[in-house]
């Protein structure tokens, strides 16, 4: 069976079932690996991903239910948010082994796109869904601080 | 799953090339300094040289002025690459825009590990820059000195007025070059038998604060490359069928329904359980669900992990088995005390759990090299295991080490794990295309190679004054390196130091001392976890140490001070750490304060935590950090690791648990199996002693004293002691 995805602006047609997570299909198929597999059932975040703009586990997102669907991965992010996003993650050293900081930088573009100015308790809300088992948090939490802080500037 | 006895892989081959495998060990002051020696086979292949070339061993300058280090370390996170890099840059005088860091291998030689006697490449034991601080300073400056004697020659000038910095070759006269344009002239040079290091003073790389790592861009936007993302053409994904019990065997399998799953290609044993080779990932993971297998379970362990406890604690009521540190005569100092405290403290399983599940891909060449990538921790160790399943001689397997997405101990396995099944399915399907063995998190957390489960027994005696005159303490557990080619090396006397490291070294002056401990048999496979030891014995010791101080009606930072005379590095981070917090001064209404201390690695670290109780559960809101691990080469990175340490500490002590149901683990992904997530992540603040003591390790170090920092303010709140972990089953929390 083929399907028509349109990932990162572009379409691609691939010839996958039906029932294979956009994940799967994004790696292996699409090409694109900064989307990552950690757990398979939405509990830890590293496969983040944008449908129509709002941050989605690609392990649990079909590719027969994502006909007609925008998808970002993070090598398609763009605009301000992500790039000042991106830049004070490095300034800041946030990521440690870096696994999950594609899914991090997902969550965190997500949010501050919605949120121009979050609390600490919105960040804990917003990234609660994404592990990261080096404990970045700390930089995490800092790094939307700042990133929200530049763009407001 | 296992290898179990009855495995092939242990009883077979590792254990036949045990002797060639290991020299000995000796135990340094806490950490460990172990004396590795490898397979003859291995150590001959490597190319010994008395003086290495810089520009071979440890750094590529190439035509275009880009600097490659090649690094011994494997790089999980932790900043190994960075660290060392950083000790090149500041020697060979580059900029850091050349810089670039490649995993090294398969030449122990050049690359064993100088703190585990040189002999054998590996990452472990928080020794990285300990490590490398000398052999690639040595190495920048070699090559420093060799693009000056190429400079002098070409350009007819004194060596004594040319100067390197940022990249640039310069003379007093104005006349500069690139590192390119004489990289050729200066490889073909002599290398320089001595050459003179920096002064600690000159130094402009290290201990600079606002230096950032090089490598974390590529982590922000997706482009980074983990093992998981390694794609050769015409590569196979495998995933593997293991058994649903420690020491399950394969009995039959029928692959019938996994065969018509579209994609996939094989379906073959291995010696660990079943493959399923597929196209891709999903189409493996399609067919591993349609696949039959019948298990022979007859050897497994079926015991739950509340049997194992019953049986530990039964166990550390009675005499220790091995007696690990006996100062004075305790037992007689006990009986004549004025007041005897007791407590017993349980420590569960605990996984890695790192966010990339283990993997590895194999690829046989056309000319018939083997090439292996992966995280590769243990690479010296890894090759010989691949030789020896693939029946090549060690220099035809080449070892890729990449870096990877986390560890915490879990690459570093002796009989090679989910590389030795790389290996197997790669053979089993006669070397067809390349193939990548892809873990699952289910594989991952019910794989095994866990922090052991451990029970300890303390008991202290105080005189009328409240000090200590007697300490007693029995550990129970399974021993790590049982059974392993580590054994020889780690255990002696019945004592295997990686479960005793921080119960017998306390620190306090205390005239009679008894640590004693008892190892356990059991089939759950257990492995070195992020401080190994220090994981318990410094919730164990420290905790129980808070006890007595109250027991004694003293302050437990005093009490404890006054006990570390002999003992500055312990004393000067608890004193920083109690200063930066502080300590004993009035915090805000429902705020209580828990302090501890521990060595290990040979780094010092003291946690003060600040808590309140919030729906009966422990919320951590600040912790106060105090380091000294000598010379701070990199302080960013001592912070990030420190941090990192604390969050991933006070994870596993607020809510992770590994449990068995009649042998069967009863947590298979993070719903269940919980470590920390942002909601509980603290405020953090590293303090460092400043230090002209050589380098130690951070990787480790910053894990062992958040957990009892915690317990102690958990009791300074409520009166009550958590002695069962995690906090999440005795007292909620997490």
């Amino acid at each position: 069976m083929t399907y028509t995805l349109k990932i990162n602006g572009e379409s691609k047609t691939l010839d996958v079932d039906g029932d294979m997570p956009l994940l799967w299909a994004i790696r292996d198929f699409a090409g694109m690996t900064g989307t990552k597999f950690g757990c398979g059932v939405a509990q830890c975040g590293a496969c983040t991903i944008h449908v129509d703009g709002s941050p989605t586990r690609s392990c649990q997102f079909r590719v027969e239910d994502a006909d007609g669907v925008e998808i970002t991965t993070i090598e398609g992010l763009s605009g301000d948010v992500a790039s000042t996003v991106q830049k004070v993650w490095t300034e800041m050293d946030v990521p440690q082994c870096g696994y999950c900081q594609s899914g991090q930088v997902m969550a965190a573009v997500a949010l501050l796109t919605e949120n121009k100015k979050p609390s600490n308790n919105d960040i804990d809300a917003a990234l609660s869904g994404n592990l990261c088992r080096c404990a970045t948090y700390h930089r995490i939490r800092a790094g939307i601080h700042e990133a929200a802080r530049q763009l407001e500037a | 799953m296992l290898f179990s006895e009855h495995s092939p892989l242990k009883a077979g081959w590792i254990e036949a090339d045990r002797r060639q495998f290991l020299v000995g060990a000796a135990a340094s002051t806490g950490g460990l300094l172990i004396g590795f020696g490898v397979p003859t086979t291995v150590a001959s292949a490597a190319k010994k040289s008395a003086t290495p070339n810089p520009f071979s061993a440890y750094v590529q300058i190439g035509t275009d002025s880009k600097v490659t280090v090649f690094s011994s370390q494997m790089d999980k996170g932790q900043g190994a690459y960075h660290g060392l890099a950083t000790l090149v840059v500041e020697e060979l005088g580059a900029d850091w825009s050349q810089i670039n860091v490649v995993g090294a291998s398969g030449n122990p030689a050049l690359y064993g590990n100088p703190v585990w006697g040189g002999v054998a490449q590996g990452t472990g034991g928080s020794t990285s820059i300990a490590g490398g601080f000398d052999r690639y300073r040595m190495a920048g400056a070699a090559a420093r000195e060799m693009l000056v004697q190429a400079a002098a020659k070409s350009w007819g000038v004194s060596a004594k007025d040319i100067k390197v910095e940022k990249g640039k070759i310069n003379h007093a006269s104005g006349k500069s070059a690139a590192f390119g344009e004489l990289a050729a002239e200066a490889a073909k040079l002599p290398v320089p038998q001595k050459v003179a290091l920096k002064k600690p003073e000159e130094w402009t790389e290290i201990g600079d604060p606002q230096r950032r790592r090089f490598d974390t861009g590529p982590k922000t936007n997706g482009t980074h490359t983990f093992t998981i993302d390694v794609k050769l053409p015409g590569m196979l994904t495998a995933v593997i069928a293991h058994g649903p019990t420690f020491g399950a065997q394969v009995k039959s399998f029928d692959p019938a329904e996994t065969k018509k799953v579209r994609g996939v290609r094989d379906v073959v044993q291995i010696a660990t359980g079943v493959a399923v080779v597929a196209d891709h990932m999903w189409a493996a993971i399609k067919g591993r669900e349609a696949l039959k297998v019948e298990w022979d379970e007859s050897g497994s362990e079926k015991r739950s992990s509340t049997d194992i406890m019953n049986a530990y604690k039964a166990a550390a009521a009675k005499a220790p088995k091995a007696v690990a540190r006996k100062d004075g005569d305790a037992a007689k100092a006990m009986a004549s005390a004025d007041k005897v405290v007791e407590a017993t403290y349980e420590f569960p399983y605990l996984a890695h759990a790192a966010m990339e599940p283990l993997n590895a891909v194999v690829h046989k060449n056309d000319d018939g090299m083997v090439e292996v990538w992966g995280g590769h921790q243990i690479p010296d160790v890894y090759q010989f295991i691949a030789a020896k399943i693939t029946g090549l001689k060690p220099d035809k397997i080449k070892m890729n080490v990449m870096t990877t997405g986390g560890s915490f101990g879990r690459r570093a396995v002796a009989d090679g794990d989910v590389v030795a099944e790389a290996v197997m399915v790669a053979k089993a399907i006669g070397y067809k295309a390349p193939v990548k063995v892809q873990w699952t998190r289910e594989d991952d957390m019910t794989g095994g190679r866990y922090r052991p489960a451990y029970v300890h027994k303390l008991r202290a005696g105080l005189d009328d004054q409240g000090n200590i005159v007697a300490w007693e303490n029995h550990v129970v557990g399974q021993s790590i390196v049982a059974g392993t080619p580590f054994e020889q090396a780690l255990v002696q006397k019945g004592i295997d130091k990686t479960s005793i490291e921080g119960s017998d070294n306390v620190p306090y002056a205390i005239p009679n001392v008894s640590v004693g401990l008892t190892t356990t048999d059991v089939k759950v496979p257990v492995l070195w976890w992020r401080a190994v030891g220090s994981t318990h014995t410094a919730y164990a010791v420290e905790s129980f140490m808070d006890e007595v101080a109250a027991a004694a009606g003293k302050d437990p930072y005093e009490f404890r001070m006054a006990m570390l005379g002999k003992h500055p590095r312990h004393a000067g981070v608890l004193k920083l750490a109690a200063e930066k917090a502080g300590w004993g001064k009035p915090l805000p209404k429902g705020r209580f304060h828990g302090i501890a201390v521990h060595e290990s690695f040979s780094s010092y670290v003291a946690h003060v935590a600040e808590i309140s109780i919030e729906d009966g559960e422990a919320k951590v809101h600040k912790v106060t950090v105090a380091v000294d691990c000598g010379v701070v080469v990199n302080p960013d990175v001592v912070r990030a690791q420190i941090e990192g340490g604390t969050g991933f500490g006070v994870g596993s002590i607020l809510g992770e648990e590994i449990t068995l149901d009649q042998g069967r683990v009863e947590q298979v992904n993070y719903d269940a199996y919980t470590p920390l997530r942002i909601d509980a992540m603290p405020d953090i603040e590293v303090h460092m002693v400043p230090s002209t003591e050589r380098p130690t390790g951070v990787g480790e170090p910053g894990v062992p004293s958040i957990g009892p920092a915690i317990a102690n303010a958990y009791a300074a709140a409520t009166g009550n002691r958590v002695r069962a972990l995690p906090f999440s089953k005795s007292v909620g929390g997490a």
